[in-house]
């Protein structure tokens, strides 16, 4: 045993506590990601009640893993069709809030009117409020004005919720960027449109694509607003699998699962590649 | 004057998104405050409150919410105050990797995750069979379905957004003021009380906040997790207009639902300029 060092100025230096910090920052760590990885294992089985496919984990036997989930979710022509209406709903809705935000992100940033933090704080507001009243109210609003294509009332109600997401990120980016430089484009003799759209976009696109990437992902993963827009025949993707676990559960739900989650490790890949994960969540 | 008329033009710029909002967000919302006052004789009315709030059912429906936020908040807040002071403490790489610990079930669907949980707290799910092979529990334990279970899995969905806003504000302390404070004689708990705990009191006010309300309106974790026999606020909303199709008892519960999120956003934002505002008295009295 050593000799305990005198006089220490804070906690930390202490033999177990930075033991104490490890198995705490561990055991989190096995909580956060258990429920993933098991998702993952689950969609490789055999068997059709949620079994892990090889009980050890030490010397884990291949030959009893299976693809057989992955192609019973390719053969079902019901989860392809939601798949293609949720892909559909979730890159139309990025794309009009890709435009509708940056507008305002622009408007917000080189804007001199008063009541430009009341107006973002409005404008990211929508991110604050229960999903599930917003999908309420709307189900409400679009009967009310006869709307019933389900694709429309998708891609309106989720733009919703992207839009925030757009307005916030490119707006912290514009204020980033060096308005100087668009003044020494035109001085150099570029038109003022030409300057804009040769030196402001290629600055802005690691924030439109982030944004944008995120935007999507918040689209397909949409339930609570999809519950009330969809129907019994149209439907998209997370309202189904609720579906079908509620009434039909079997591991091609985790074959799909699996799938949305590397979705979702792509997507950071990219906008860690682009802009730094740090940046992306501001709190 | 020609500059400033540009300057002012740029404001319409916003008009598009704004216009957007208005009418699918607001207005919607307006909508639905109208529902829930106005009766079948077209009048004002607050019959449909009267009537919720006369249900004793619907105070259990009330009470299981709150409890539910309050617990999950409290666990979150336990779990994340300690794991964001280990993290401060650790180094950039360990910090960097419970950074995407955290961030990558966050980008998840919340689908997904029930759905994991539905597996991982079966009978002879994972965590039956862990307690049960570290002598914890004799037989497994009944985990689905119950309120433990539901807090299990709202707490993993949810713990990023305490830790995150706790961790931004411990990052930034400085550490010296808790030296100087023990090297004047305060113990570790008053030197805690005094200096630490203020100090990271708005990323708890935030992550807090961010959490309850959260909670409150979370309708899949409940209903993949404990299921219909359990009633929260927003699974009876759910239920009054995709099967009853009960328009006024509906809206008033998403009314009351909507009030609760936004009281805790609201409430949580005054405290927050009240700290900034004691802080700021402080250092200046100092």
């Amino acid at each position: 045993m050593n000799p305990v060092k005198p006089l220490r100025s804070s906690g930390f230096h202490l033999k177990p506590l930075k033991l104490l910090q490890f198995f705490l920052l561990l055991g989190v760590a096995i909580f956060m990601l258990t429920p993933l990885i098991v998702v993952l294992l689950v969609s490789f089985s055999q068997s059709a009640v949620f079994n892990l496919p090889s009980a050890n984990w030490f010397d884990p036997d291949f030959s009893q893993w299976s693809l057989k989930w992955y192609r019973s979710m390719l053969n079902r022509k019901e989860l392809m069709s939601t798949f293609s209406l949720s892909i559909f709903v979730a890159v139309t809705a990025t794309l009009v809030s890709l435009v509708l935000g940056t507008l305002c992100a622009y408007a917000l940033d080189r804007g001199t009117f008063k009541g430009r933090d009341a107006l973002l704080a409005f404008l990211v507001s929508p991110l604050m409020m229960p999903g599930l009243v917003l999908g309420v109210a709307m189900l409400q609003a679009f009967r009310a004005i006869g709307l019933y294509e389900v694709s429309i009332a998708l891609i309106i109600g989720h733009i919703v919720i992207t839009l925030p997401y757009i307005t916030r990120t490119v707006h912290a980016s514009l204020n980033l960027f060096d308005m100087g430089l668009i003044e020494a484009a035109q001085t150099l003799g570029t038109a003022k449109y030409q300057a804009i759209l040769k030196v402001m976009v290629p600055a802005l696109s690691p924030a439109f694509l982030t944004s944008g990437l995120f935007s999507f992902l918040a689209s397909m993963d949409n339930y609570p607003i999809s519950i009330f827009l969809t129907t019994a025949r149209e439907k998209t993707l997370p309202v189904e699998i609720l579906k079908l676990l509620e009434e039909s559960p079997d591991p091609t739900i985790a074959a799909i699962s699996t799938c949305l989650i590397f979705l979702s490790i792509l997507t950071l890949y990219i906008a860690q590649r682009l802009v730094g994960l740090k940046r992306l969540v501001q709190f | 004057m020609k500059y400033k008329k540009i300057k002012r033009s740029i404001a319409w710029l916003a008009l598009p998104g704004v216009g957007f909002l208005s009418l699918v967000f607001v207005v919607p919302l307006l909508a639905l405050l109208a529902t829930s006052l106005i009766g079948p004789d077209n009048h004002f009315t607050l019959s449909g409150y009267v009537s919720f709030f006369s249900d004793k059912f619907n105070f259990g429906v009330l009470s299981n919410t709150l409890k539910i936020a309050t617990w999950v908040t409290l666990i979150c807040l336990l779990i994340g105050y300690c794991v964001a002071f280990a993290m401060a403490s650790a180094s950039p790489l360990i910090q960097a990797i419970m950074f995407l610990i955290f961030i990558i079930p966050l980008s998840v669907g919340v689908v997904v995750k029930a759905f994991a949980w539905t597996i991982l707290l079966r009978s002879n799910g994972l965590v039956n069979r862990i307690l049960i092979s570290m002598g914890i529990a004799d037989e497994p334990l009944k985990l689905l379905f119950t309120e433990s279970g539901l807090i299990i899995g709202a707490v993993h969905v949810f713990l990023p957004f305490m830790v995150l806003p706790i961790f931004a504000v411990v990052r930034q302390l400085d550490h010296r003021l808790a030296e100087a404070a023990s090297t004047l004689g305060a113990n570790p708990v008053r030197t805690f009380v005094k200096i630490t705990l203020p100090l990271t009191l708005p990323g708890v006010v935030a992550g807090c906040s961010f959490v309850f309300s959260m909670t409150l309106s979370m309708y899949v974790i409940p209903s993949l997790l404990i299921g219909d026999r359990y009633q929260t606020l927003p699974g009876l909303i759910a239920r009054a207009y995709l099967f009853m199709r009960d328009r006024q008892n509906g809206s008033v519960m998403a009314v009351l639902l909507l009030s609760m999120a936004i009281a805790a956003v609201v409430l949580s934002a005054l405290i927050t300029r009240q700290l900034q505002r004691s802080q700021k008295t402080l250092a200046s009295s100092v």
